[in-house]
């Protein structure tokens, strides 16, 4: 069951305020996303610990509903 | 297998094994485009993994991702421990750190291969 960008932004906005999240979808199908998202909460966090973060996020639905979502995740720089 | 057995089985599989890669299908036939990109990438740089398909059992399908608390297929294990899934692994690897992590982990690879 496909699933919207602006939902995936919504859920990840909700989960970690002041996010910022780009999302694109790769096949045009609904289906198939890259994420990109920096958040200030992934500041001296490993990239397993981040990934989760984004899956929190997603209540469930990565691997669901949301079969691929290619991620990428970064602390701002500053 | 119960659900206990099967926390078990992939405890003492992930023990014994230095790196193990969780996937649907097998190294030689994978069944979905991200496990074969983990695959490939273990394959390229030529380390020596076991290789657990998924597909076969439906209680470790459903277990590995309790196990590690990490929703999506496949996995990478090194020395016991829970490295990634396809994304962080293609990272890893093109920054250098997947190499960089066999090496402190003391797990084999082909380095000619690397610096070719």
């Amino acid at each position: 069951m496909p699933m919207d960008a602006q939902e995936i932004e919504r859920l990840i906005k909700a989960h970690l305020p002041g996010a910022d999240v780009a999302i694109k979808d790769l096949a045009g199908d609904g289906d198939h996303y890259a994420a990109h998202v920096v958040a200030k909460e992934f500041a001296g966090k490993t990239r397993v610990q981040q990934h989760k973060m984004v899956y929190e996020a997603l209540q469930g639905r990565m691997g669901g509903v949301l079969h691929a979502l290619a991620l990428t995740t970064a602390a701002p720089k500053d | 297998m119960s659900e206990q057995a099967v926390q078990d089985w992939i405890r003492k599989t992930v023990a014994s094994n230095d790196v193990v890669l969780f996937m649907k299908g097998t190294k030689n036939f994978p069944q979905c485009g991200f496990s074969a990109q983990v695959g490939q990438i273990l394959g390229h740089m030529g380390v020596d993994y076991k290789d657990v398909n998924v597909l076969e059992d439906m209680g470790i399908r459903e277990g590995i991702k309790s196990f590690s608390q990490w929703p999506t297929i496949p996995q990478l294990y090194v020395k016991g421990e829970f490295v990634g899934g396809c994304d962080i692994i293609r990272e890893m690897f093109q920054q250098g750190e997947l190499q960089q992590m066999l090496d402190d982990k003391g797990v084999a690879y082909d380095k000619a291969k690397m610096t070719a």
